[in-house]
């Protein structure tokens, strides 16, 4: 049985997913903003299925287990692919997108195998460990592509507000399940804190995309030398 | 070992991006020219100091509150704790760090007095539709 907070973040989560696809069409951004706005349909539809599946089979149900472990590896691996559709963004000027899909399918793939070498002397819980084990480096992956993609955006002097929004609350979310995932690690007897952490830090994404939209426009510009200047 | 590694890995960049982050929304804001009332109320003038912060987040919680900037704000405060304890802590011993940590903080304040103006200008907007209705 899931307890009250479960239910609230899920509740919260689903409605700022809503919020960002409905503030983005009313500012115009749905298009120009696409992979983001299609992977928060994806996080929402997610999510409702989610509930689904759970109400229907209950929550000690295998059918319960394999899904959400697999629809949370896909929602992940699609915020892999928002992450390289910002790569294209970013370096629009140069031409290289077809660079960028292609090193991200390679990524993404190497990212699979490894975890598949991971958790193949598991076989008898083979197929949600690997979901789980993907997960959890991906993740780590994510961060890092996260931090190059800024290191990028300093070098090339992207401006456009909205976009440096978008990345900089990409690896926060990035790092905080790192983090989490890193401590479960670490420290195994306190999992129901970090089985806790989770339904918040989903929450955290939509809010800074829902600000970003509904507060920044798109022609806003900033320079993000600005932003790393001053904290050396 | 491994998720000691990327425990640490992932801290030290959730600081970086926090900090980032923060900045850009303190950036935006920054821009915005206060209104001479809200110069009045919060007696900030030209520029804020880390001194006005409080003060100015007291009057925030006097204003109704608004869904959009109650984010931003949140995050704004965490920042400005984290710049209080780099203030108490490795500032003491890095001179520039203090300098750095003190404009930070009148950043902050600015911020805060900006979202006032904005909550200021939607009470007399919500005051103005009664009136009106």
């Amino acid at each position: 049985m899931l307890g009250p907070y479960t239910y609230f973040t899920w509740l919260a989560c689903t409605l700022l997913e809503a919020s960002v696809v409905v503030c983005a069409l009313k500012q115009g951004a749905f298009r120009r903003y696409l992979p983001l706005n299609l992977w928060m349909l994806l996080e929402l539809l997610s999510g409702v299925s989610r509930f689904y599946v759970l109400s229907t089979y209950g929550l000690q149900s295998s059918a319960y287990a394999y899904f959400y472990y697999y629809s949370d590896a896909l929602t992940t691996i699609g915020l892999y692919f928002v992450l390289a559709s910002l790569y294209s963004r970013v370096l629009d000027e140069l031409k290289v997108e077809y660079y960028v899909r292609m090193a991200a399918i390679l990524l993404l793939s190497g990212t699979a195998v490894v975890s598949y070498l991971i958790v193949r002397q598991s076989s008898h819980l083979l197929v949600t460990r690997f979901a789980y084990e993907l997960h959890q480096n991906l993740y780590f992956v994510g961060l890092v592509l996260t931090y190059l993609l800024w290191g990028v955006m300093l070098k090339l002097r992207e401006s456009r507000t909205r976009v440096i929004q978008f990345v900089l609350s990409l690896g926060l979310l990035f790092s905080m399940f790192a983090a989490n995932y890193a401590l479960r690690n670490l420290y195994p007897n306190v999992s129901w804190l970090w089985n806790a952490l989770p339904p918040l830090i989903d929450c955290f994404l939509p809010l800074a995309w829902c600000y970003t939209f509904l507060k920044i426009p798109e022609e806003a510009r900033l320079m993000p030398s600005r932003l790393a200047e001053a904290s050396r | 070992m491994m998720a000691g590694i990327i425990l640490v890995c992932s801290v030290v960049l959730f600081l970086q991006f926090f900090v980032f982050y923060c900045r850009s929304l303190i950036a935006v804001s920054s821009k915005q020219a206060l209104s001479p009332e809200v110069k009045d109320v919060t007696g900030i003038q030209r520029t804020a100091s880390g001194e006005d912060f409080q003060r100015v987040m007291q009057l925030l919680q006097l204003c109704p509150e608004r869904r959009e900037d109650r984010n931003g704000i949140q995050a704004i405060s965490t920042y400005f704790r984290l710049l209080n304890f780099l203030r108490s802590t490795v500032a003491r011993l890095v001179p520039s760090m203090r300098v750095w940590t003190e404009t930070e903080r009148g950043q902050c304040a600015y911020y805060a007095a900006v979202a006032l103006e904005r909550r200021i200008s939607f009470s007399r907007d919500m005051l103005a539709q009664q009136m009106d209705a």
